[in-house]
Formats: C-alpha cells, structure tokens, sequence
C-alpha cells in the first residue's frame, strides 16, 4: 500500500477521464465498479477465465476485448476503454448485437451478459465471424451458448454503429504518468530503469501478474508496465530466422504463425481465450516460467533461441536452457525477455494441446513435435513438452530413441519406453501421471500417422 | 393474448445495457461495509486457538465477529441446526467459516481475513464414500430402503443377470453471479436484507434467528440472481445473516459477496453418487428386478441430503416398469463442502442409475439400447382427463379449502418449515394412498403412472433425428477409422413435478389494479433468468386481457407474499401463476360484478379482452374500468393463494403420490472419441421436450437447450477434484470446467412436444425448469457406444467422462 500512480488519462465510452492517486495495481473492473459507479461491468471470476467483465480497448493497434478484472489502470494510459455502458448509441438506440441478443433470447440470467455484448461488439467491429473463439473467454451458464451464437450471426451483416469508433485526438497531449511505476515507452527505457530496479515487477499483459493481485493478494512495490514499449512488439520474418518481440500479443503470435507453423496457430488458439491472448505477450509467456506455457515447448521444438537483455548487455541462449527447474530461470536480476527467435524451416511442427475443455483451458498435456523424415529415415527430433515435468522440456531420450531410425509404427512402438526416461509427470486436477504419460506416448503415435496420411485424427477436425 | 407467445426475457433489455441490477449493483451509502470470512484450512479438527489481532489491525478493518457476537442462533441450517455461521470450536470442513472480517472494501476484509492465526488439533477426516462407510458415517443412522415386490425372487428367476457400479461426479453450480447479500439496518432494529437467493423466506427466517428477532422484523427482497441453480435455495444463508449481525452491530449497511475460489471452496454442491446395482432380464432386454445400492455423499451437514437423496430414489425408474425394485440409499456424512440442491435435485443420479442398467443390458444383450429401452417403458395410458385442450378458466376446485396450518409451538418452534431440509425434522403425516386404478402401471413407490407419453414421442423423436440410419452409419464409419469412434445414443427423460415434502407445494401472489389501469404484481417466485417473471406476467396480462406493458413486475418481497416456498423443484410458473391467476381473476370479478351493476348485465358476460372492458353494449378502456371501480369503491387489490392438488407421500414407505405430474424429454446424442487421448467431442442432439401448452416457447426452449448443455457438462469435463486432505482443488474455472462455447453441440436441434398437461396446471403447461437437464445422459450414454464400438466389454464409463475417464474406458474394452 501507499503507492501511488500519478495520472492515468484514457477515453471512457467517448470523454477523456483522469484516475489519479490510486494505487497502480488497481483493477480497471474495480475502479469501474466502486470508483465511477459504472455496475455493468461484472465481476464473475475475478482471474480473466469467465469474461464477465469484458471490456473493448482501443489504440492506434485497434479494437480487442480484454478482462477488466485482471487488468491494472495505467495499462489504459492513452488508450480509449468502451464498457457495456456505451455500446448502446447515446441516445439509447441498441447496438446491433444488443438488439439480436434481446430478439434471439440471448440472454437469461444476465449476468455474463454484458461481457458478451462487449465482446460481440468488438467482433462485429472487426468483422469477424468465428464466433466459436471469439466467445471462448465468455462463459454462460444458462443459454447452453446457441440463442448467442444465433444473435451474433443475426448481428453480422449489420453496419457498426458510428459511435463505436474511438476518437484518441481527444485525449490530447500525453504525459508520462508519475509515480512508482514506470511506464517506459522503449525497450532502452526499460532496460535503463529495469537496471535501476531490480526488484521491480514486469508487466506485460497481466494475465498472470494480475491474479497475484486478485487472488493471492499481494502488494507489488514497484512494477513497469510494458504494453508501451512499442519496439518489442514485431513479428519478423526474415530468410533464415523469425524474430519475435517480448511484447507482442499472443494474437499476434497466433496470427504470424498461421502461414508458417499453422499446427502452431491452432494450439494458440485455443490458448486462453481471445480475450486473454489480447493482452497476453509471449514474453510474458516465456518468463513466467510456467512448466505448462503452450507456447514454450512449441518453440522449444522448433529450436528457438531466446535472446535476453540486462542495462546494454544482451545474451542468448536455447530456450529450453531459460527454464532450470520449477519456478527459476536463468535470468539475473534486472535482465529480462527481449526476444525469441528460432530458424526458418519447412514446417514440420505438430503441437497436442491436451486438456479438459477445448478452449480456455490450461494443458495437462501440452506435446510439440518437430521431427524430420528423409527417405524414410528420421534424421532429426525435436520433441519438448509442457505439462510433464517443472519445466517444458525436451523429450531427450525419445528423440534419440528415434533418431535414424525408419519412420514406421515399429519405431515409434519401440521408443515406448523412452517416455519414462525423460518424464515422470505428477497427478494433479488435470490429470493422473499415468495418464500423462501414456497420452504424450500416443501423441507420437498420432504425429505417425498424420504423417503418414492415416485420415483425420482429432475430433476438432470431425463434424457432425 | 399475451400467454403462449414466444416474448423475450423480461428484463432483456436491462441485460443487455448492463442496467440490470444485481445485488452488488445496488447503489449503497457511503458508509456501507464488506465482509469476508475467515476459513478452516483443515478437513476436520478442533481450534485450539485464533489469534484475530493481525486480522484487527489491518487497515480499513472495523469488526471481527466471532461466534460470541451472534445475538441469536448460530445456526444457517435449513434443517436440522446442525450448520453453525461460524464455527464453535470443531470444524468439519476445509472452508468452514471461522470468523467474519467487517472492513471498509471488499479488498480489505479478503486480505485481513488471511491473517488470522489459527492452531488447530487435527483428526482423520471422513472424506470419501469409503471412509464415511467404514466409519459409518450416516446422517439418520443408517441406510434408507424402499421396495416393491420380491427383488431376490426376481433375480433369481431371471433368465439373465448382471451388475456393476457407476461412480458419478458431483457439480458445481457456477452461477455466474456469486452469493452475495446486503443488510440496510432499519429503525427499531428491524433489518432490510439484499439476497441473491431462491429463497426469500428461508433468508428472511435465518436472519431473524440470527439477531433472535421475529420475523416481521426483517424484509428480503429479491429482484434477481445471476443464476442459481439450486445453489441459490441455502447457500446464502450464511451472507445473509452475517451481514444483519454486523449491520446490527455497526449500525451501517454490510454487504458481502464471496470472491470465485470462496464460493466454490465454501458452499455445496450437486451430490455424487455410487450407484451399485443387480438387475434380471429376459432375453428381449425386459427387467424383471433391479436392485440399486445409492451411496451418497452428503457433506459436512444435512442441508437438503435427505429429500435430495429421496428424490434420486425417486427417480430410480425413469421411465421404465420395474416389477420389483429395491433401492438403498446410504446418506453419508463426510468431512467436505454440504452438498446441496442442484437441479434435478438428486433426480438426475438416480435417473442416470437406470440408464446404465439398460445401457449394460443391452450390451449384455447385444441388442440396440433403444429397444431395450422401449420394452421396459411404461404402458401407456388413455388420457381420461379432458386436459388436451387449453386451460379453462375457472380455476381448479380444490384450491378453496382451508389452509392446513402445521403445528409450530411444538418442541422445536424454530423449525424450518419452508425449507425442504425440514423433512430431516418433522414426521409427516401419511397420506392416504388411493388404490392403483386398474391397468395402470405404478412406479417403485406405487405412484401410478398415468400420463406417460413417450412412446409418441420416441416414435417422434426416433424419425425427425433419423436414428436408425445414423445408427447404422456410425457403425460403418467406426469399421473404417482406427483412432476416432463415433458413438450414438437415445435417452428419455420421465421427471416428477412437485415437491415431495407435501406442503411446500403452495404459493401466494399479491396484485394491485391502479386507478389508471397499470398493473403491479408480486409472488413468492424468485427471477434466476429462467424466465418465470416473464411467463407470470404474460398470464396476469391474460387474466386481464391487458397487455404486457401494463403489468409491472415487481422484485420478490417477503413484505408482500409472506410464507413462500424456495423456487425450486421447476415449480415457479406451476405454483405463482396459478397463485397469481388467482389473485388477478378475484380483481377481475369484483370489477365484473360492479360494471355489470352499473349496466345491468351479468357478470359472467363482462369480457376483459384486447386492453377493453365490454360489458352490457358499452366498451372501456381497462384504464377507464379500472377509474370507474375505484370511483366505486371496488377493492382493486387481492391476494391469490394456490396449493396444488392431489399430491401426498408418505416418506417413511416409501410410498404414495409425490408428484402432481410427470414432465417428459427425449434426447439423441451423436458424439466423436479420440481413442489415443480419450478426448471427445459432442456432434449433434436432437431433442423433443414436453413442456405441455407452453406459456412461453422461446424461454422454454432457452431452459431446454441451457438445461441440456448443462447435463452434457456435468457428465463431461466438469470435474471436481479433493486430494487427501480433503482441500477441493478444482476451486475456479481456471480448473473447474464449465462447457464452454464451442462445447455446445454443432447441430442441436430442439422441438416442443405439442401436448397439453393432463392435468389442471396453469393452462396446462408444464414445468421446464429441471427437467431437460436430463437429456445430457444422452451424452454419456453416446461416448459409452463410442467406446463400446472399441471392443467386446461393456465400457462401464464412469461420469465425468473427461479424457482420462474415456481413454481408461478404451483401454478397458480393449484388454
């Protein structure tokens, strides 16, 4: 407690606002809630998994739906927030949605029903029509979900309303916020102060620093945020590697890989949920250190190297080799993420996300597979996985259990025992260790046949 | 008229805006205080000391309450006074409160109420259905047996037997709004209390024996829950009336809400079951006995256990003539959350029971499930009751009588008797069981079935899904995918429709007719987003011939319709609509016989239609009557009260009438297994759901398809999980699954039966509420034909079905 923020300044449903004094880890859902009086906005989770609290943010990058619960004030700054309060027209007109959701019964109990509104406005803003992923951060108890598919497909072919559209001139000259906090708008800036504050939290998107706040409670003296920090945000595909800055959105991730390592793009997304992925950054992702990560055993697999920075001085090493053990790293105090890279390749990487529910849900298993076939022969493996050990890691023994061995279900059965040499998984709310262990065992065997051109293998790819 | 239109929510617009209003949205004064409770972070021991000053000197703290501080009793049981606010010394559970923090936000009780330090003694905590049955740790001393005819002769006459066990998962309700609750201190020490609740009365009761008041001295009021589910029916006791005691104590309104990992970790949930059973057969699949073994475990306290655990007795049949059938039901006391009401009320577990037998016959058999399913219906009957047309008006004779009062100053004055817990507590009179009518087939508890019609509807069903073809195509299609395996399964649903403790079945309703023809209306029903303001509304339009924009429908009050029951047990729209008819026609005759009066005609030919009076050649507008009987001096306010008729049961034998009538489903499931990780997904549902001469087919078909949804999930991925302490892990929806979007089916089909209800419910509809949930056993019946299709034994797929559960059931049938 008693720090402070300077003035966070940001568009509110149009009109600039000022938060001043508050504390920097103050959540955007409670300032609505307790400090403008704005109740539409609901609290269901308080952890950014049931999308109550859906709000639309706007910059000079667009419109998205993030989770106002786990997202801090000065992570607005100049930027222009839309709650359920201003998605109807000023003078009460619905908004398209609003109104098919009205018209199809899209609504019951009506409490996750402002976030869906927020989060179908921000669709139908943007034009898109995957109804299915935009939705997977919203959950609805009632509807069994199809009246609110049904609006937001009635919805689809009406125009965006003109008071959707943010004008961020009105907020005028910015200055920095003061304050303990640091809102650097450079990936020098941040390395200058980060230098000077070593014990400082880094902020990325919040959707993990955020749950420190909400449920563990924890009062974080000095933080940074770093959705400003505009140079480390860049997917770049160059001839021989692809670079990825330590800020970009797992959306953007998603995006970059859809062409590349589309297997990717798909495990991406089902990462969280579009709301989560919005303000997520794949720096974030890697720091955290989490043994699950999704993205860190896909890159893992494709042989990524990541690239850290403390003050001026800049190292790099295997990704693989960042993560020591459960909960540490190799990053020294006041060194963080900068970037991740790995080399360009045919694509040959398959990830497994494996878990509960489809969509939204953290992997039990999480299994990425890069292996490379020549007349027949496996020349090369990569195989690294998240959710079977403290950390992701590489399958080692499997790899070389494989390895210039002929690609047929022989090889494959014959590395069987390999698994337990590299993993021995806990049981846990997810999943028992036996099943871990023999799912990531027939994940190699559905890579086989994929490869090989068995037919369809997963029931995301069956319908009805 | 306004009744059988497929009308929007009530409140839609208000949804959409996010104007409507929560609890936690109710505009407070400044002064207001949150609260938050300190919780056991063991299973079951003793406190040996609590050390509350860190928590007292916390910044923005005002209060800690501890046991001591309660004026009244420290009780929030809705049975048997065994569930104290906080705790005295023992604690059963890991999340029981043990303290309260009364602080100035939210954020600053949840943070003081971590602070506290506690000291416990710990002992071995009862926490499985192992362990409650080798402790034999029973709520009323032991199992509860119901039978009809000789099930050991059955059996051994049989041409076939077999047995297994089923193991089903509990559920979560994870109504998106919280509980939550707000106390206005008012003058004279009487209490104002907010309430996310189904049940204002229980609420109203608790707080009053909290601060030992009586209970005029406290109002609830109830506009709406962001879903309940029956998670809503006793969970919110304990909010409620920890607020009123810190209101009462600081003078200042208190409200509480619990964050997402309080709420799961304190309040119950649905009960999970062991269900074991032996069954004879014949070689078509017929049932000549069924024994079940129900093992349930019931939590910490009794709560709702026992009518929940009689409910899934009574539901042990489904749809289906068991001509002996034994039921022992194992009521277990374990050191774990209460479990509580959770729609189907214990009618789902029971139902699921029977559907694995057949499943496991027909299997047995190597017969399709569908036929076997179909020779064990119930006979049909004719429909003797005239109820295959709409409603008529008059309202049902039997409604008249005197209200038999139940005796309150015996020992126990405090007792519960809104609650449905109160069965635990009260001996109920029996009875009289008439005679079974000749021809007439009778349940397990010699309910004789009378309106059973799913064999039209099976027929109905089985053609609009195309069965029998997708049937055979996906047997095709599995001969020629070696790792997904598609699976395909039909199901019904026979649900009874009251409450089985016999007088919660009445309602009350007050109407007021303003001088300028507005509309207010109130009943005991609670708005959880089923629709029932709604669908009340539209039939108090209709008494009037108004429309819907003159009704206003008003928050749920226990200043206005005293004595109410829990809106629970589907039976909202049955028990207010009627009370509510009743209280609208009353209006409607006195303003019939005054403008009759005034014109010389009959009352009975006043009509009240398209917004006009007519009346003797002259029409007015309602406004206009409605000025004319105030001028007069007609009383334009009633009360409506309405019991439902026919019901009585006899408890201790297992024996009578529980249900008015039975609602009726049907559900086909096709879904889709991954044999290498057991992951699934559903393909398509068709549904054909009685709902009777709906009163509004949009909403019904909102509960119908949220209800199926809802069912698929807790046979699916919603799992919850305790490890060996007995902490619950799966506490958030970061680890608990609700389905989620794109777990709904990709075709889902739903159709209304078109049938009126046999009997004289308001205009012959039917209770939604519960019922469909049921069609989610289509769901796991379909993934058990998918694993099925992988080898020669039977699957015994075990509920949840997530993944896990699916590959150890492949790998099963494989060995």
């Amino acid at each position: 407690m008693g720090q402070q923020t300077g003035q966070i300044t940001f568009l509110l449903n149009g009109d600039p606002v000022i938060a001043s004094d508050i504390s920097p880890t103050t959540t955007l859902l409670d300032w609505l809630r307790e400090g403008r009086g704005l109740k539409g906005t609901k609290e269901g989770c308080n952890e950014g998994d049931c999308g109550a609290c859906t709000v639309m943010v706007t910059d000079a990058e667009g419109a998205r739906a993030v989770n106002a619960c786990i997202l801090f004030l000065p992570q607005l700054h100049g930027k222009a927030v839309r709650t359920v309060e201003g998605i109807a027209g000023p003078d009460g007109a619905l908004h398209p949605v609003q109104q098919a959701m009205v018209d199809l019964h899209g609504s019951q109990c009506g409490f996750c029903t402002p976030g869906f509104v927020v989060s179908m406005a921000c669709a139908h803003l943007n034009g898109r029509t995957d109804h299915d992923d935009v939705l997977a951060g919203n959950l609805c108890r009632c509807t069994g979900y199809a009246p609110i598919v049904r609006a937001a497909e009635a919805a689809a072919s009406e125009p965006v309303p003109d008071w959707m559209t943010e004008d961020l001139s009105k907020l005028g000259e910015l200055a920095a916020p003061e304050g303990d906090m640091a809102l650097p708008r450079s990936s020098d800036d941040l390395a200058q102060w980060y230098a000077a504050h070593p014990d400082a939290t880094l902020v990325g998107g919040a959707t993990d620093v955020g749950l420190w706040v909400t449920k563990a409670l924890r009062d974080l003296k000095e933080l940074a945020f770093l959705n400003g920090v505009a140079d480390l945000k860049y997917v770049d595909i160059g001839e021989d590697a692809v670079e990825i800055g330590a800020v970009t959105s797992l959306t953007d991730v998603g995006a970059a890989m859809a062409d590349l390592h589309p297997s990717f793009a798909e495990m991406i997304r089902r990462y969280g949920s579009t709301q989560v992925r919005n303000a997520a950054t794949i720096g974030g992702n890697i720091a955290n250190g989490s043994p699950i990560g999704d993205s860190p055993p896909a890159l893992i697999a494709l042989g990524a190297t990541l690239h850290l920075r403390k003050g001026d001085a800049r190292r790099s090493l295997p990704l693989e080799e960042f993560f020591i053990e459960y909960g540490k790293q190799d990053r020294a105090k006041g060194e963080f993420v900068e970037a991740v890279s790995f080399p360009r390749q045919p694509d040959r990487l398959r990830c497994y996300k494996l878990s509960k529910r489809f969509d939204q849900d953290i992997s039990a298993v999480c299994g990425c597979f890069n292996i490379t076939v020549e007349d027949g022969m496996v020349t090369a493996a990569r195989i690294a996985f998240g959710g079977m050990a403290g950390t992701p890691k590489r399958a080692a023994a499997v790899e070389a259990a494989i390895t210039g061995k002929p690609w047929t279900q022989d090889t494959v059965d014959a590395a069987a025992d390999a698994w337990a040499q590299d993993y021995s998984p806990l049981s846990d709310m997810r999943a028992s260790a036996a099943y871990r262990l023999e799912t990531a065992r027939n994940m190699l065997t559905r890579y086989f046949l994929e490869d090989t051109g068995a037919g369809a293998t997963s029931v995301l790819e069956v319908s009805a | 008229m306004s009744v059988a239109k497929p009308l929007p929510h009530d409140t839609a617009h208000l949804h959409v805006t996010g104007a409507a209003r929560y609890v936690d949205d109710i505009p407070v004064p400044a002064t207001c205080l949150s609260l938050a409770f300190g919780l056991s972070a063991i299973a079951r021991g003793r406190v040996l000391s609590m050390d509350l000053d860190p928590v007292r000197a916390t910044p923005g703290v005002v209060a800690v309450l501890t046991a001591e501080d309660i004026p009244g009793a420290n009780d929030v049981s809705p049975s048997i006074h065994d569930e104290p606010l906080l705790a005295e010394g023992e604690v059963f559970y890991l999340g029981q409160a043990l303290f309260a923090v009364v602080a100035e936000t939210h954020l600053a009780a949840r943070k003081a109420a971590r602070l506290a330090k506690v000291e416990y003694q710990e002992l071995t905590p009862v926490l499985t259905v192992d362990e409650a049955m080798a402790a034999e740790s029973y709520f009323e001393g032991g199992p509860v047996t119901w039978a009809i005819g000789d099930v050991e002769t059955a059996l051994s006459g049989a041409a076939h037997t077999i047995e297994g066990t089923l193991e089903m998962g509990g559920q979560e309700h994870f109504y998106l709004e919280g509980q939550a609750a707000l106390a206005l201190p008012q003058e004279g020490g009487d209490m104002l209390v907010h309430s996310s609740t189904q049940h204002p009365t229980e609420i109203q009761h608790k707080v009053a024996e909290t601060l030992g008041v009586p209970m005029h001295a406290v109002r609830v009021e109830t506009r709406r829950m962001g879903g309940g589910f029956g998670g809503k029916e006793s969970q919110g006791n304990a909010l409620a009336c920890i607020c009123a005691v810190a209101a009462a104590m600081t003078g200042r309104p208190c409200k509480m809400r619990y964050d997402r990992d309080d709420d799961m970790t304190i309040t119950g949930k649905r009960h999970d079951f062991r269900i074991g059973y032996r069954v004879g057969f014949d070689d078509e699949g017929r049932i000549a006995g069924v024994d079940f073994t129900h093992y349930v475990r019931c939590g910490w306290s009794m709560d709702l256990s026992l009518p929940v655990a009689d409910r899934a007795m009574l539901h042990s049949d489904n749809a289906y003539f068991l001509p002996a059938c034994r039921i022992v039901s194992h009521r277990l006391k374990t050191n774990t959350q209460s479990a509580t009401a959770y729609r189907g009320f214990g009618g789902p577990q029971g139902m699921l029971g029977i559907e694995r037998v057949v499943d496991h016959v027909a299997h047995a058999l190597g017969k399709d499930p569908l036929e076997v399913r179909r020779v064990n219906y119930y006979r049909e009957m004719a429909d003797v009751s005239g109820g295959s047309a709409p409603a008529p008006a008059a309202p049902p004779r039997d409604i008249s009588g005197p209200k038999k009062q139940p005796e309150l100053d015996g020992p126990d004055a405090h007792r519960d008797m809104a609650s449905r817990g109160s069965a635990g507590a009260v001996d109920e009179a029996a009875g009289g069981v008439a005679p079974d009518p000749a021809g007439v087939q009778v349940t397990p508890y010699h309910m004789p079935v009378e309106d059973f019609i799913l064999h039209e509807m099976t027929d109905a069903l089985v053609e609009s899904s195309d069965y029998h073809a997708r049937r055979a195509a996906v047997a095709e299609w599995n001969a020629k995918n070696p790792v997904l395996k598609r699976g395909i399964a039909f199901a019904p649903v026979k649900f009874g429709i009251s409450f089985t403790l016999t007088h919660l079945n009445q309602a009350g309703a007050l109407v007021h007719v303003y001088q300028d023809g507005s509309i207010h209306m109130n009943h005991g029903g609670t708005e959880m987003g089923q629709g029932l303001f709604q669908k009340v509304a539209q039939v108090a339009a209709a008494r009037f011939g108004v429309p819907l924009e003159m009704v206003k429908i008003t928050a749920t009050d226990t200043g206005k319709v005293p004595n109410t029951s829990a809106t629970a047990a589907s039976s909202g729209s049955d028990l207010n609509g009627m009370a509510v008819k009743i209280a609208c026609d009353t209006i409607r005759d006195r303003m019939a016989e005054f403008l009759a009066g005034e014109h010389q005609a009959e009352a009975a030919d006043v009509v009240f239609s398209d917004g006009q009076v007519t009346v003797g050649g002259a029409s007015y507008s309602f406004a206009e009557a409605a000025q004319k009987c105030y001028a007069g001096r007609v009383g334009l306010s009633a009360t409506g009260f309405y019991k439902t008729p026919k019901v009585n049961w006899d408890r201790a034998q297992g024996r009578g009438r529980p249900f008015f009538y039975f609602a009726y489903g049907a559900a086909v499931t096709e879904v889709v297994i991954d044999t290498l990780t057991g992951e699934n997904r559903i393909l398509r549902t068709d549904i054909l759901h009685d709902v009777g001469a709906s009163l509004n087919p949009a909403l019904d078909v909102g509960q119908i398809e949220g209800g199926y949804v809802q069912g698929a999930g807790w046979l699916t991925t919603e799992e919850l999980v305790w490890n060996d302490k007995g902490r619950l892990t799966t506490h958030a929806p970061s680890t608990y699954k609700i389905p989620a979007c794109s777990d709904r089916p990709d075709v889902f089909n739903v159709a209304l039966w078109d049938g009126a209800n046999r009997e004289e419910s308001i205009y012959r509809s039917k209770a939604v509420g519960e019922p469909p949930f049921m069609l989610g056993i289509s769901a796991l019946m379909a993934l058990s034909d998918a694993v099925a299709s992988c080898g020669s034994d039977y699957p015994s797929l075990d509920a949840p079905a997530t993944a896990e559960r699916v590959l150890a059931a492949v790998n099963r049938v494989r060995a």
